[in-house]
C-alpha cells in the first residue's frame, strides 16, 4: 500500500446525499480479475453519455476537476454492495481523499486498506470547504497534523490513530496480524476442544 | 454475577482473539464463502506475497453473480461474455489451487452464495460467517454474526482465517404483531427502512425480535436480516430456535450425532440476557401493515402501495429534497401519484432475498390459472439448483409457465444485471430483489422492490396491484 502523508490537489464537489458504490462504479466493470484500470469508468452513468462519450456537465469532466485528487461528497457516501472496485476506481481515477458528513461502513474499510483517506467533518465545515472547492482553490490535505488548508483557511480533522498510522506507513494488514500467529493458533486449539461441533464434517458434494 | 449480555455481545466474545487496539479486535472467522467476483484480486495478491489459504476446509466457492441463467447444462460454457467466462475460470482454478471445496456450474446444488450456505448447512448458529457481498447479513437469520467484506478482507481471511474488526455497537428491532394475509417479510424489511432510513445502522448490528419474528420461517427471516444492510448495519441477527434446528438437521455440512448434540446444547444459550442493553432501540407493530412498494432510487424510498408518492416540497432539509426530486425525476413519477396505476413492463423475481422455495410458492398460488399481461416480461429465477428441483417437483414451474413466466437457471441474474438479464433504458420492474439504485438492474432501468406477491400479481396486471385487497 503506498504511504500517505501530505495530498496536494483541487477537490470536486458532489453534494448528493448517499452516492452508492454502484453509481461509483456499476456492476459492467465488476468482471475483471485485476485491481488496475477502473479509473476510466469511474462513475460511468453519470460521466458518459453513451460509450465513453463525455457528459459536459458532470463535475469530473470540467476542467479542473478533471484532474481533481479530492472529492467533497454528500452524506452516507459508498453506501450499498460491499465491492472494493469503488476505492480502486477512485484510486485510479486519482482521488486520494473523500470528505464527507459519514461514509458507509464497508466502503469505509476497503478505502482505508487501499490508502485513500475519507475524513469526517461537520456541515457547516464541508459547505465552507464546498465553496473553496468551487472556486477552484487549491487542497492542501496534511495527515500528520490532521489539518485541511485551503487559501487562508484551516480545518482541524479527526483521525483514527490505528488508521493514520497504517495509512503515513503503509503497512500491510495481514503482516501485522500473522505476526500474533500463535494467538490465532492458540485459539484454534482450544476452540477444538470446546466448540467440536464447529468443525467442518467434509461430505462430497 | 456478569452483566447482561445482548445475542451480539456472546457471539463476539466467543471469537475474539486479542484485543489491537482500543475498540479494535483479532476476530476468528467460522465460515467463508467465496464467489467469482470479489475473490481473483484476492487470490492474486495471497500469491504475489507467496502466502497460503490457512484453512482451506473453512471456505467454500460458487459461482453466482454474472453467471448466465440459460443453458446451465452446458456449464462454463454457457458464458458468453469473455471477460465473465474469465471471471469465472479465474475462480475455479483459484479454489483447486487451494485446495477449497467449490460447487460447480453444473452441480444441483449450485446457487446464490447467500441461498446455498443455509442450503447446504455451512450456515450454523454462533458462528462468525463472512463473504465479499453485502447481503452476507442474510445469515444473520440463524444467530451467526454474518457480515460483508471487502476483497482485502477476503485475503486478510484467506490467508489468516481472522479480521481485524472495530466492536459494533447493538441495536434491536422489535417487531409485534401477526400480518395480514398476502403480507410478507419483504414488506416488512421495507417498512422499517422506510421509517429509520439507509444511514440508521450504520456501526451497528441489528437484532430483530418479538413475535413476529417468531411467527416466522426460517426462509422469511432470511429476507428481513437479508435486508439489514440496506438499514446500514454491518449485520442482522435473529436469535436460533427449534425452527433454526429443525432446517439445519442432516443437512451436508451441519454437525452431526454427538456433536449435533452439543451444538444444540450451545445453540440454546444463544439468546439476549434479560435486561441487556441497546445503544438503540426501535419498535414496529406490523398487524396493520400493507403491502410495500418503493417509488425511488433508495431502499428508504418505500411507502404502503395504498398511500401516495411523496412531494419533495415537505421536506425541510434541502439534501433531502434535492434527493427525492432527482430519484423522482430517475423513476419518472410526480410527487402524489398512486403506484397502483403505474404500468410496469418487467418482472423479477428471485435473489438472495426472494428466491426460495416459498417465495415461488406464494407468487405462483397467486397467479394459479392466469396469464402474465402482454406488456410485461416476467422471469423466474429461482436462488439455488434445490429451489429450483423443489418448485418442478412440486409443479410450481409448471404454473409459472404456464401463467407466461419464463424459468431459468439459478443465480443473482437481474438483481445487479452483471449477466444477461437487464433492463432496457426507461423500462419498469418491479423486483423482489433488494437495491433499487439507479442503473442498478441496467442503465435507466427503473426499479421497484416488493415482496414476491406483489411482483407476481403485478405481473399478471400489467400494473402495480394491492394484494390484500384485490382479487385477481
Amino acid at each position: 500500500m503506498k504511504k500517505f502523508t501530505i495530498l496536494k490537489g483541487i477537490a470536486a464537489v458532489m453534494p448528493d446525499i448517499n452516492i452508492d458504490t454502484d453509481a461509483i462504479i456499476p456492476k459492467q466493470f465488476l468482471k475483471t480479475i485485476h485491481r488496475k484500470g477502473l479509473g476510466k469508468s469511474l462513475f460511468y452513468n453519470e460521466r458518459y453519455t453513451e460509450g465513453y462519450n463525455k457528459n459536459v456537465d458532470f463535475i469530473l469532466n470540467k476542467d479542473p476537476w478533471s484532474n481533481s485528487s479530492i472529492i467533497i461528497a454528500g452524506e452516507n457516501f459508498g453506501c450499498g454492495s460491499s465491492r472494493e472496485h469503488a476505492p480502486w476506481a477512485l484510486l485510479d481515477f486519482g482521488i486520494k481523499c473523500i470528505i464527507s458528513n459519514s461514509f458507509a461502513d464497508i466502503f469505509f474499510n476497503n478505502s482505508i486498506k487501499n490508502g485513500l483517506l475519507l475524513i469526517k467533518l461537520n456541515k457547516k465545515e464541508i459547505q465552507i470547504l464546498s465553496e473553496l472547492a468551487m472556486k477552484k482553490e487549491s487542497f492542501t490535505v496534511d495527515l500528520i497534523n490532521q489539518k485541511i488548508l485551503v487559501k487562508n483557511n484551516d480545518v482541524n480533522f479527526n483521525v483514527d490513530p490505528i488508521i493514520k498510522d497504517r495509512l503515513i506507513h503503509g503497512y500491510d494488514d495481514i503482516e501485522i496480524t500473522l505476526k500474533n500467529k500463535q494467538l490465532i493458533v492458540d485459539y484454534e486449539n482450544n476452540k477444538k476442544k470446546f466448540h467440536i461441533w464447529k468443525n467442518i464434517v467434509d461430505e462430497k458434494q | 454475577m456478569n452483566a447482561p449480555k445482548t445475542l451480539f455481545d456472546k457471539i463476539w466474545g466467543d471469537h475474539v482473539i486479542s484485543q489491537t487496539n482500543k475498540n479494535q479486535y483479532l476476530l476468528y472467522i467460522d465460515r467463508h464463502l467465496v464467489h467469482e467476483v470479489t475473490s481473483p484480486q484476492a487470490f492474486e495478491g495471497l500469491k504475489l506475497n507467496k502466502r497460503k489459504v490457512r484453512k482451506p476446509e473453512l471456505t467454500l466457492g460458487v459461482a453466482d453473480h454474472n453467471v448466465p441463467t440459460t443453458l446451465r447444462d452446458q456449464g462454463i460454457n454457457s458464458i458468453k461474455d469473455k471477460i465473465a467466462k474469465l471471471q469465472v475460470e479465474t475462480l475455479e482454478k483459484n479454489l483447486s489451487d487451494n485446495n477449497i471445496k467449490y460447487i460447480p456450474l453444473t452441480s444441483k446444488n449450485q446457487g446464490i452464495v447467500h441461498i446455498i450456505g443455509p442450503e447446504q448447512g455451512f450456515t450454523i448458529p454462533g458462528t462468525t460467517i463472512v463473504c465479499g457481498d453485502s447481503h452476507t447479513s442474510t445469515h444473520g437469520a440463524f444467530g451467526s454474526l454474518a457480515f460483508g467484506i471487502g476483497t482485502s478482507e477476503v485475503e486478510h481471511v484467506l490467508a489468516t482465517q481472522t479480521l481485524v474488526q472495530t466492536k459494533p455497537k447493538n441495536m434491536r428491532i422489535t417487531i409485534n404483531g401477526k400480518i395480514k394475509k398476502n403480507v410478507t417479510s419483504k414488506d416488512i424489511i421495507l417498512k422499517v427502512i422506510s421509517e429509520i432510513g439507509t444511514a440508521a445502522g450504520t456501526g451497528h448490528v441489528i437484532e430483530f425480535s418479538g413475535s413476529t419474528i417468531l411467527d416466522m420461517t426460517m426462509e422469511e427471516r432470511m429476507t428481513l436480516c437479508n435486508m439489514s444492510i440496506e438499514a446500514g448495519a454491518k449485520a442482522g441477527l435473529i436469535a436460533p430456535d427449534n425452527k433454526t434446528f429443525d432446517y439445519l438437521y442432516g443437512l451436508p455440512f451441519a454437525p452431526k450425532e454427538k456433536n449435533w448434540e452439543l451444538a444444540i446444547e450451545y445453540w440454546k444459550k444463544l439468546v439476549t440476557d434479560k435486561d441487556a442493553i441497546f445503544d438503540q432501540e426501535f419498535s414496529f407493530n406490523i398487524e396493520e401493515l400493507k403491502p410495500f412498494v418503493t417509488w425511488g432510487t433508495s431502499p428508504e424510498n418505500g411507502i404502503a402501495i395504498n398511500e401516495k408518492i411523496p412531494d419533495p416540497k415537505e421536506y425541510n432539509n434541502l439534501e433531502k429534497r434535492q434527493s427525492i426530486e432527482k430519484s423522482l425525476n430517475y423513476m419518472g413519477l410526480k410527487a402524489g401519484d398512486s403506484l397502483k396505476n403505474i404500468s410496469i413492463q418487467k418482472v423479477f423475481i428471485g435473489s438472495c432475498t426472494n428466491g426460495r422455495i416459498e417465495d415461488l410458492r406464494a407468487a405462483a398460488n397467486y397467479i394459479q390459472g392466469k396469464k402474465v399481461s402482454h406488456n410485461v416480461q416476467a422471469l423466474v429465477v429461482p436462488g439455488s439448483g434445490l429451489v429450483k428441483k423443489q418448485a418442478e417437483a412440486e409443479g410450481i414451474k409448471e404454473i409459472f409457465l404456464e401463467a407466461g413466466f419464463e424459468w431459468r437457471d439459478p443465480g443473482c441474474s437481474m438483481c445487479l444485471g452483471m449477466n444477461p438479464d437487464q433492463l432496457a433504458f426507461g423500462e419498469r420492474c418491479a423486483s423482489t430483489s433488494n437495491r433499487n439504485f439507479e442503473g442498478r438492474q441496467g442503465r435507466g432501468g427503473r426499479t421497484h422492490l416488493v415482496s414476491p406477491i406483489t411482483a407476481a400479481a403485478s405481473a399478471i396486471k400489467g400494473f402495480f396491484v394491492d394484494v390484500t385487497e384485490e382479487n385477481l
